[in-house]
Protein backbone atom coordinates (compact mmCIF):
# COMPACT_ATOMS: atom_id res chain seq x y z
CA UNK A 1 0.00 0.00 0.00
CA UNK A 2 1.21 3.19 -0.38
CA UNK A 3 1.33 6.06 2.25
CA UNK A 4 0.40 9.89 1.89
CA UNK A 5 3.67 11.71 2.42
CA UNK A 6 4.32 14.30 4.93
CA UNK A 7 5.89 17.74 4.73
CA UNK A 8 7.87 18.54 7.81
CA UNK A 9 9.67 21.60 8.72
CA UNK A 10 12.16 21.31 11.54
CA UNK A 11 15.64 22.65 12.95
CA UNK A 12 18.58 20.86 12.51
CA UNK A 13 21.78 21.73 14.11
CA UNK A 14 20.65 25.30 14.15
CA UNK A 15 19.51 25.35 10.15
CA UNK A 16 15.91 25.23 9.17
CA UNK A 17 15.29 22.80 6.88
CA UNK A 18 11.72 21.33 5.15
CA UNK A 19 11.20 17.99 3.78
CA UNK A 20 8.46 15.57 2.95
CA UNK A 21 8.89 12.21 4.45
CA UNK A 22 7.06 9.21 4.69
CA UNK A 23 5.59 8.18 7.93
CA UNK A 24 7.44 5.28 8.11
CA UNK A 25 10.91 6.73 7.92
CA UNK A 26 13.12 6.83 11.07
CA UNK A 27 14.60 9.84 12.30
CA UNK A 28 18.04 9.03 11.98
CA UNK A 29 17.57 7.28 8.29
CA UNK A 30 15.95 11.14 7.87
CA UNK A 31 19.12 12.76 9.19
CA UNK A 32 21.13 10.48 6.83
CA UNK A 33 19.94 9.83 4.14
CA UNK A 34 17.82 12.81 3.22
CA UNK A 35 20.18 15.25 4.57
CA UNK A 36 23.27 13.20 4.48
CA UNK A 37 24.07 14.03 8.04
CA UNK A 38 26.05 10.56 8.41
CA UNK A 39 27.64 11.10 11.82
CA UNK A 40 24.78 9.53 13.39
CA UNK A 41 24.79 5.98 12.68
CA UNK A 42 22.18 2.51 12.46
CA UNK A 43 23.81 -0.33 14.38
CA UNK A 44 20.75 -2.25 15.98
CA UNK A 45 17.42 -1.03 14.93
CA UNK A 46 16.02 -1.39 17.70
CA UNK A 47 16.83 1.24 20.45
CA UNK A 48 19.60 -0.65 22.51
CA UNK A 49 23.00 -0.15 20.68
CA UNK A 50 22.94 3.84 20.70
CA UNK A 51 24.92 4.40 18.06
CA UNK A 52 21.43 6.16 16.40
CA UNK A 53 21.54 8.75 19.62
CA UNK A 54 20.76 12.10 18.15
CA UNK A 55 19.11 15.22 20.61
CA UNK A 56 15.45 16.20 20.21
CA UNK A 57 14.98 19.51 21.82
CA UNK A 58 17.91 19.36 23.82
CA UNK A 59 17.35 15.61 25.30
CA UNK A 60 19.15 12.89 23.69
CA UNK A 61 16.86 9.92 22.06
CA UNK A 62 17.06 6.89 20.10
CA UNK A 63 16.93 7.75 16.19
CA UNK A 64 16.10 4.50 15.26
CA UNK A 65 12.88 4.72 17.54
CA UNK A 66 11.70 8.55 16.23
CA UNK A 67 9.95 8.64 13.20
CA UNK A 68 10.85 12.01 11.21
CA UNK A 69 7.37 12.94 10.72
CA UNK A 70 7.05 13.48 14.44
CA UNK A 71 9.84 15.90 14.69
CA UNK A 72 7.92 18.70 12.73
CA UNK A 73 8.80 21.88 14.63
CA UNK A 74 11.46 20.41 16.63
CA UNK A 75 15.10 21.28 16.89
CA UNK A 76 17.49 18.23 16.35
CA UNK A 77 21.19 18.27 16.98
CA UNK A 78 23.42 15.87 15.47
CA UNK A 79 27.02 15.30 16.66
CA UNK A 80 28.20 17.23 13.54
CA UNK A 81 26.39 20.56 14.85
CA UNK A 82 27.01 19.62 18.57
CA UNK A 83 31.04 19.25 17.00
CA UNK A 84 31.25 21.90 15.03
CA UNK A 85 29.85 24.16 18.56
CA UNK A 86 31.99 23.12 20.57
CA UNK A 87 30.16 21.69 23.10
CA UNK A 88 31.85 18.43 22.77
CA UNK A 89 35.53 19.79 22.57
CA UNK A 90 36.74 18.76 25.86
CA UNK A 91 34.93 15.29 25.61
CA UNK A 92 36.23 14.66 22.15
CA UNK A 93 39.98 15.46 23.60
CA UNK A 94 39.66 13.14 26.39
CA UNK A 95 38.29 10.31 24.36
CA UNK A 96 41.17 10.93 21.90
CA UNK A 97 43.86 11.12 24.46
CA UNK A 98 42.59 7.97 26.78
CA UNK A 99 42.21 5.72 23.22
CA UNK A 100 38.62 5.68 23.65
CA UNK A 101 37.51 5.19 20.48
CA UNK A 102 38.90 2.80 17.83
CA UNK A 103 36.41 2.08 14.83
CA UNK A 104 34.53 5.32 15.78
CA UNK A 105 30.84 3.32 15.34
CA UNK A 106 29.79 3.87 19.12
CA UNK A 107 31.60 7.37 19.58
CA UNK A 108 29.13 9.97 18.22
CA UNK A 109 26.48 8.41 20.22
CA UNK A 110 28.44 7.98 23.43
CA UNK A 111 29.59 11.73 23.30
CA UNK A 112 26.28 12.64 23.30
CA UNK A 113 25.07 10.12 26.26
CA UNK A 114 28.26 11.91 28.18
CA UNK A 115 27.67 15.14 27.67
CA UNK A 116 23.63 14.64 29.05
CA UNK A 117 25.30 12.93 32.27
CA UNK A 118 27.98 15.77 32.79
CA UNK A 119 25.54 18.60 31.90
CA UNK A 120 24.01 17.53 35.28
CA UNK A 121 26.86 18.89 36.73
CA UNK A 122 29.44 17.10 39.47
CA UNK A 123 31.50 13.96 39.44
CA UNK A 124 29.87 11.34 38.74
CA UNK A 125 31.19 7.77 40.37
CA UNK A 126 32.47 5.06 37.65
CA UNK A 127 29.41 3.03 38.15
CA UNK A 128 27.03 5.81 37.97
CA UNK A 129 28.94 6.55 34.31
CA UNK A 130 28.77 2.85 33.64
CA UNK A 131 24.74 2.39 34.10
CA UNK A 132 24.56 5.78 32.14
CA UNK A 133 26.41 4.70 29.19
CA UNK A 134 25.16 1.05 30.04
CA UNK A 135 22.41 2.18 26.55
CA UNK A 136 25.49 2.61 24.12
CA UNK A 137 27.51 -0.46 23.38
CA UNK A 138 31.02 -0.19 21.82
CA UNK A 139 32.75 -3.68 19.97
CA UNK A 140 36.43 -2.21 20.45
CA UNK A 141 37.58 -0.59 23.05
CA UNK A 142 36.01 -3.03 26.08
CA UNK A 143 34.91 0.67 28.09
CA UNK A 144 37.44 0.96 30.29
CA UNK A 145 38.72 3.80 28.49
CA UNK A 146 35.90 5.39 27.84
CA UNK A 147 34.74 5.42 31.41
CA UNK A 148 38.30 6.81 32.15
CA UNK A 149 37.64 9.87 29.39
CA UNK A 150 33.74 10.51 31.16
CA UNK A 151 35.41 10.26 34.51
CA UNK A 152 38.40 12.87 33.62
CA UNK A 153 36.17 15.44 31.82
CA UNK A 154 33.75 15.47 34.59
CA UNK A 155 36.43 16.30 37.22
CA UNK A 156 38.17 18.87 35.12
CA UNK A 157 34.64 20.54 34.40
CA UNK A 158 34.25 20.59 38.00
CA UNK A 159 37.75 21.89 38.51
CA UNK A 160 39.39 19.23 40.48
CA UNK A 161 41.01 17.19 37.81
CA UNK B 1 15.78 2.80 1.48
CA UNK B 2 15.78 -1.30 1.12
CA UNK B 3 12.81 -2.63 2.31
CA UNK B 4 14.66 -6.14 2.19
CA UNK B 5 18.17 -6.31 3.06
CA UNK B 6 19.87 -9.80 3.45
CA UNK B 7 16.71 -11.90 2.77
CA UNK B 8 15.02 -10.08 6.40
CA UNK B 9 12.99 -6.65 6.39
CA UNK B 10 14.47 -4.51 8.51
CA UNK B 11 12.40 -0.89 7.87
CA UNK B 12 9.00 -0.91 8.78
CA UNK B 13 6.06 -1.84 6.18
CA UNK B 14 4.24 1.44 5.10
CA UNK B 15 1.91 3.13 7.21
CA UNK B 16 -0.58 6.00 7.52
CA UNK B 17 0.08 8.83 10.61
CA UNK B 18 -2.20 11.00 12.18
CA UNK B 19 -1.63 13.42 15.01
CA UNK B 20 -4.64 13.42 17.27
CA UNK B 21 -4.87 17.01 18.92
CA UNK B 22 -7.09 15.46 22.00
CA UNK B 23 -7.85 12.33 23.51
CA UNK B 24 -11.48 12.62 21.81
CA UNK B 25 -9.63 13.34 18.50
CA UNK B 26 -7.24 10.14 18.92
CA UNK B 27 -10.60 7.63 19.77
CA UNK B 28 -12.26 9.46 16.55
CA UNK B 29 -8.77 8.83 14.37
CA UNK B 30 -8.32 4.97 15.72
CA UNK B 31 -11.72 4.13 15.58
CA UNK B 32 -11.60 4.81 11.40
CA UNK B 33 -8.96 1.98 10.98
CA UNK B 34 -9.09 -1.26 12.94
CA UNK B 35 -5.22 -1.56 12.83
CA UNK B 36 -4.77 1.33 13.91
CA UNK B 37 -2.19 1.50 16.73
CA UNK B 38 -1.40 4.30 19.47
CA UNK B 39 2.04 6.13 19.44
CA UNK B 40 3.36 7.51 22.37
CA UNK B 41 6.64 7.36 23.53
CA UNK B 42 7.18 4.57 20.43
CA UNK B 43 10.17 2.85 22.06
CA UNK B 44 8.68 -0.12 22.17
CA UNK B 45 6.36 -0.04 19.34
CA UNK B 46 8.36 1.00 17.05
CA UNK B 47 11.40 -1.22 17.87
CA UNK B 48 8.50 -3.75 16.58
CA UNK B 49 7.71 -2.02 13.88
CA UNK B 50 11.50 -1.83 12.49
CA UNK B 51 11.11 -5.07 12.72
CA UNK B 52 8.19 -5.85 11.55
CA UNK B 53 6.79 -7.88 14.22
CA UNK B 54 3.55 -5.28 13.71
CA UNK B 55 2.08 -3.76 10.64
CA UNK B 56 -0.05 -1.11 11.54
CA UNK B 57 -1.92 0.54 8.68
CA UNK B 58 -1.98 3.84 10.90
CA UNK B 59 -0.12 5.56 13.72
CA UNK B 60 -2.43 7.61 15.86
CA UNK B 61 0.46 10.13 17.60
CA UNK B 62 -0.94 11.46 20.66
CA UNK B 63 2.38 13.07 21.97
CA UNK B 64 0.81 16.97 21.67
CA UNK B 65 -2.28 16.18 23.52
CA UNK B 66 -2.63 18.00 26.00
CA UNK B 67 -3.12 17.37 30.10
CA UNK B 68 -1.58 13.79 29.48
CA UNK B 69 1.32 14.70 31.44
CA UNK B 70 0.68 15.34 35.25
CA UNK B 71 1.82 13.81 38.03
CA UNK B 72 -0.28 14.87 41.39
CA UNK B 73 -1.91 13.12 44.27
CA UNK B 74 -6.04 13.28 44.13
CA UNK B 75 -8.08 11.56 47.35
CA UNK B 76 -5.05 9.50 48.51
CA UNK B 77 -3.71 8.14 44.74
CA UNK B 78 -0.59 9.25 42.69
CA UNK B 79 -2.17 10.11 39.50
CA UNK B 80 0.50 9.85 36.63
CA UNK B 81 -0.84 10.80 33.20
CA UNK B 82 -0.37 8.68 30.32
CA UNK B 83 2.32 10.48 28.54
CA UNK B 84 4.91 11.25 31.55
CA UNK B 85 8.22 10.17 30.25
CA UNK B 86 10.33 7.76 32.32
CA UNK B 87 12.69 10.41 32.85
CA UNK B 88 10.00 13.27 33.81
CA UNK B 89 8.60 10.20 36.51
CA UNK B 90 12.33 9.49 37.47
CA UNK B 91 12.80 13.17 38.78
CA UNK B 92 9.69 13.07 40.30
CA UNK B 93 9.58 14.49 43.86
CA UNK B 94 5.87 13.33 44.24
CA UNK B 95 6.87 9.59 42.71
CA UNK B 96 9.63 9.61 44.89
CA UNK B 97 7.64 10.64 48.37
CA UNK B 98 4.69 8.84 47.73
CA UNK B 99 4.76 6.24 44.92
CA UNK B 100 8.47 4.70 45.89
CA UNK B 101 8.25 1.72 44.17
CA UNK B 102 8.17 3.38 40.91
CA UNK B 103 10.74 5.52 42.04
CA UNK B 104 12.93 2.44 42.74
CA UNK B 105 11.61 0.68 38.99
CA UNK B 106 12.53 3.85 36.64
CA UNK B 107 16.36 3.29 36.81
CA UNK B 108 16.21 -0.18 35.58
CA UNK B 109 13.94 0.71 32.23
CA UNK B 110 15.82 0.65 29.50
CA UNK B 111 18.37 3.72 29.30
CA UNK B 112 18.63 7.57 29.45
CA UNK B 113 18.04 8.00 25.81
CA UNK B 114 14.87 5.50 26.20
CA UNK B 115 13.55 6.84 29.51
CA UNK B 116 13.37 10.67 27.73
CA UNK B 117 10.71 9.35 25.29
CA UNK B 118 9.06 6.25 26.81
CA UNK B 119 5.88 6.89 28.60
CA UNK B 120 4.17 5.77 31.47
CA UNK B 121 1.32 4.86 29.94
CA UNK B 122 2.79 3.84 27.02
CA UNK B 123 4.76 0.95 29.51
CA UNK B 124 1.43 0.22 31.24
CA UNK B 125 -0.80 -0.22 27.83
CA UNK B 126 2.24 -2.25 25.84
CA UNK B 127 2.05 -4.64 28.77
CA UNK B 128 5.73 -6.46 27.65
CA UNK B 129 5.85 -9.41 30.24
CA UNK B 130 9.38 -8.53 31.01
CA UNK B 131 9.20 -4.49 31.69
CA UNK B 132 8.98 -3.37 35.26
CA UNK B 133 6.34 -0.93 35.64
CA UNK B 134 3.13 -3.31 34.63
CA UNK B 135 4.75 -5.66 37.99
CA UNK B 136 4.43 -2.52 39.71
CA UNK B 137 1.18 -1.17 39.37
CA UNK B 138 0.29 -4.83 39.83
CA UNK B 139 2.05 -4.79 43.20
CA UNK B 140 0.76 -1.57 44.09
CA UNK B 141 -3.21 -2.70 43.61
CA UNK B 142 -2.98 0.20 41.02
CA UNK B 143 -5.81 1.12 38.57
CA UNK B 144 -6.00 2.22 35.14
CA UNK B 145 -8.09 4.92 34.10
CA UNK B 146 -9.19 4.46 29.58
CA UNK B 147 -11.12 7.01 28.23
CA UNK B 148 -13.14 5.76 24.88
CA UNK B 149 -16.02 5.84 23.01
CA UNK B 150 -18.16 4.60 25.64
CA UNK B 151 -17.88 6.38 29.17
CA UNK B 152 -14.64 6.55 30.88
CA UNK B 153 -13.89 4.00 33.09
CA UNK B 154 -11.33 2.47 35.88
CA UNK B 155 -9.75 -1.03 35.24
CA UNK B 156 -8.36 -2.57 38.60
CA UNK B 157 -4.65 -3.73 37.69
CA UNK B 158 -5.57 -7.43 38.77
CA UNK B 159 -7.89 -7.35 35.88
CA UNK B 160 -5.68 -5.33 33.87
CA UNK B 161 -3.37 -7.52 32.17
CA UNK B 162 -4.89 -10.19 30.08
CA UNK B 163 -2.62 -11.94 27.89
CA UNK B 164 0.55 -11.84 25.92
CA UNK B 165 0.53 -7.96 24.75
CA UNK B 166 -2.84 -8.22 26.28
CA UNK B 167 -5.03 -5.92 28.31
CA UNK B 168 -8.25 -4.32 29.09
CA UNK B 169 -7.82 -1.94 26.64
CA UNK B 170 -9.89 -2.46 23.36
CA UNK B 171 -9.86 -1.23 19.63
CA UNK B 172 -10.83 2.84 20.32
CA UNK B 173 -9.22 3.09 23.90
CA UNK B 174 -7.03 5.17 24.64
CA UNK B 175 -5.20 4.69 28.14
CA UNK B 176 -5.53 8.46 29.74
CA UNK B 177 -3.49 7.91 33.28
CA UNK B 178 -2.31 5.21 36.02
CA UNK B 179 -3.03 5.70 39.87
CA UNK B 180 -1.58 3.79 42.36
CA UNK B 181 -2.51 4.25 46.17
CA UNK B 182 -0.15 7.13 47.68
CA UNK B 183 1.97 5.28 50.14
CA UNK B 184 1.29 5.39 53.97
CA UNK B 185 3.05 5.37 57.10
CA UNK B 186 3.25 1.53 57.56
CA UNK B 187 3.64 0.47 53.25
CA UNK B 188 6.87 -0.83 52.78
CA UNK B 189 7.84 -1.91 49.47
CA UNK B 190 10.99 -4.03 47.76
CA UNK B 191 11.90 -3.76 43.93
CA UNK B 192 14.71 -6.71 42.45
CA UNK B 193 15.35 -7.19 38.85
CA UNK B 194 17.98 -10.03 37.32
CA UNK B 195 19.09 -8.70 33.95
CA UNK B 196 21.90 -9.38 31.80
CA UNK B 197 23.15 -6.15 31.42
CA UNK B 198 21.83 -3.27 33.06
CA UNK B 199 18.89 -1.84 31.11
CA UNK B 200 18.17 -5.11 29.22
CA UNK B 201 14.48 -6.82 29.94
CA UNK B 202 14.57 -8.70 32.84
CA UNK B 203 14.95 -12.43 32.35
CA UNK B 204 13.28 -12.32 36.39
CA UNK B 205 11.84 -9.64 38.14
CA UNK B 206 9.77 -9.04 41.54
CA UNK B 207 8.16 -5.78 42.57
CA UNK B 208 6.31 -6.05 46.10
CA UNK B 209 4.63 -4.32 48.59
CA UNK B 210 3.32 -4.77 52.07
CA UNK B 211 2.31 -3.34 55.45
CA UNK B 212 3.92 -3.66 58.64
CA UNK B 213 1.80 -4.98 61.31
CA UNK B 214 3.21 -5.47 64.62
CA UNK B 215 6.66 -6.91 63.81
CA UNK B 216 4.96 -8.65 61.00
CA UNK B 217 3.87 -8.02 57.32
CA UNK B 218 0.15 -7.66 55.93
CA UNK B 219 -1.42 -7.41 52.74
CA UNK B 220 1.45 -8.79 51.03
CA UNK B 221 1.22 -8.31 46.87
CA UNK B 222 4.80 -10.14 45.26
CA UNK B 223 4.08 -9.17 41.61
CA UNK B 224 6.77 -11.30 39.47
CA UNK B 225 7.36 -10.14 35.98
CA UNK B 226 9.80 -12.36 33.25
CA UNK B 227 8.17 -15.28 34.15
CA UNK B 228 4.77 -15.44 32.17
CA UNK B 229 2.57 -14.34 29.32
CA UNK B 230 1.64 -11.35 32.30
CA UNK B 231 3.04 -10.27 35.39
CA UNK B 232 2.03 -12.59 37.46
CA UNK B 233 1.28 -12.22 41.77
CA UNK B 234 2.50 -15.29 43.68
CA UNK B 235 -0.57 -15.85 46.34
CA UNK B 236 0.68 -18.70 48.31
CA UNK B 237 4.17 -17.20 48.54
CA UNK B 238 2.51 -14.09 49.43
CA UNK B 239 0.70 -15.96 52.29
CA UNK B 240 3.98 -17.48 53.63
CA UNK B 241 5.37 -14.31 54.07
CA UNK B 242 2.57 -12.88 56.16
CA UNK B 243 3.14 -15.77 58.70
CA UNK B 244 6.79 -14.52 58.19
CA UNK B 245 7.48 -18.22 56.78
CA UNK B 246 10.67 -17.18 54.18
CA UNK B 247 11.25 -20.85 53.73
CA UNK B 248 8.05 -21.71 52.94
CA UNK B 249 6.94 -19.48 50.69
CA UNK B 250 10.17 -19.68 48.59
CA UNK B 251 9.11 -23.17 48.62
CA UNK B 252 5.58 -22.00 47.42
CA UNK B 253 6.62 -20.46 44.61
CA UNK B 254 6.59 -23.91 42.60
CA UNK B 255 3.19 -23.99 42.98
CA UNK B 256 2.76 -20.12 42.27
CA UNK B 257 4.96 -19.91 38.87
CA UNK B 258 5.58 -22.13 36.18
CA UNK B 259 7.84 -20.14 34.11
CA UNK B 260 7.78 -21.00 30.14
CA UNK B 261 11.18 -21.38 28.65
CA UNK B 262 12.26 -18.50 26.57
CA UNK B 263 14.93 -16.98 24.35
CA UNK B 264 17.01 -15.99 27.51
CA UNK B 265 16.73 -18.85 29.92
CA UNK B 266 14.79 -22.19 30.90
CA UNK B 267 11.91 -22.26 32.86
CA UNK B 268 13.67 -24.04 35.81
CA UNK B 269 16.40 -21.28 35.96
CA UNK B 270 13.50 -18.70 36.34
CA UNK B 271 12.17 -20.91 38.66
CA UNK B 272 15.58 -20.59 40.58
CA UNK B 273 16.01 -16.59 40.41
CA UNK B 274 12.15 -15.94 41.28
CA UNK B 275 13.19 -18.04 44.75
CA UNK B 276 16.14 -15.44 44.80
CA UNK B 277 14.86 -12.56 44.47
CA UNK B 278 12.24 -13.45 46.70
CA UNK B 279 14.88 -13.56 49.53
CA UNK B 280 16.42 -10.28 48.73
CA UNK B 281 12.84 -8.70 48.58
CA UNK B 282 11.31 -9.92 52.05
CA UNK B 283 14.82 -8.51 52.97
CA UNK B 284 13.69 -4.91 51.58
CA UNK B 285 10.06 -5.65 52.89
CA UNK B 286 11.09 -6.41 56.51
CA UNK B 287 13.85 -4.04 56.94
CA UNK B 288 11.68 -0.75 55.47
CA UNK B 289 14.36 -0.13 52.90
CA UNK B 290 15.59 -1.16 49.21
Amino acid sequence: MSAPIHDITLTVNGETVAEAVEPRTTLVDFLREALGLTGSHVGCEHGVCGACTVRIDGVIVRGCLTLAVQCDGKQIDTIEGLSDSGELADLQAAFEKRNALQCGFCTPGMLLTAQELLAAGGVPSRDTIRAHISGNYCRCTGYHAIVDAIESVAQARAGTG
Amino acid sequence: MAEIVGGKPVKPAPFAYAKARSVEHAIELTGRDSEARILAGGQSLIATLNMRLSRPTLLVDINDVPGLDGIAIKDGMVEIGALVRHAQAGRSETIARHAPLVAAAIPQIGHPAIRNRGTIGGSIAFADPAAELPACLLALGGEVVIAGARAERTVAADDFFTGLFETALGAGDVLKAIRVPSASAAARFGFAELARRHGDYALVGLAATARTDGGGLAGVRLAYFGVGATPLRARKAEAALARNALDDAVAALADDLDPPDDVQETGAVKRHLAGVLLRRVAKQLMEGRP
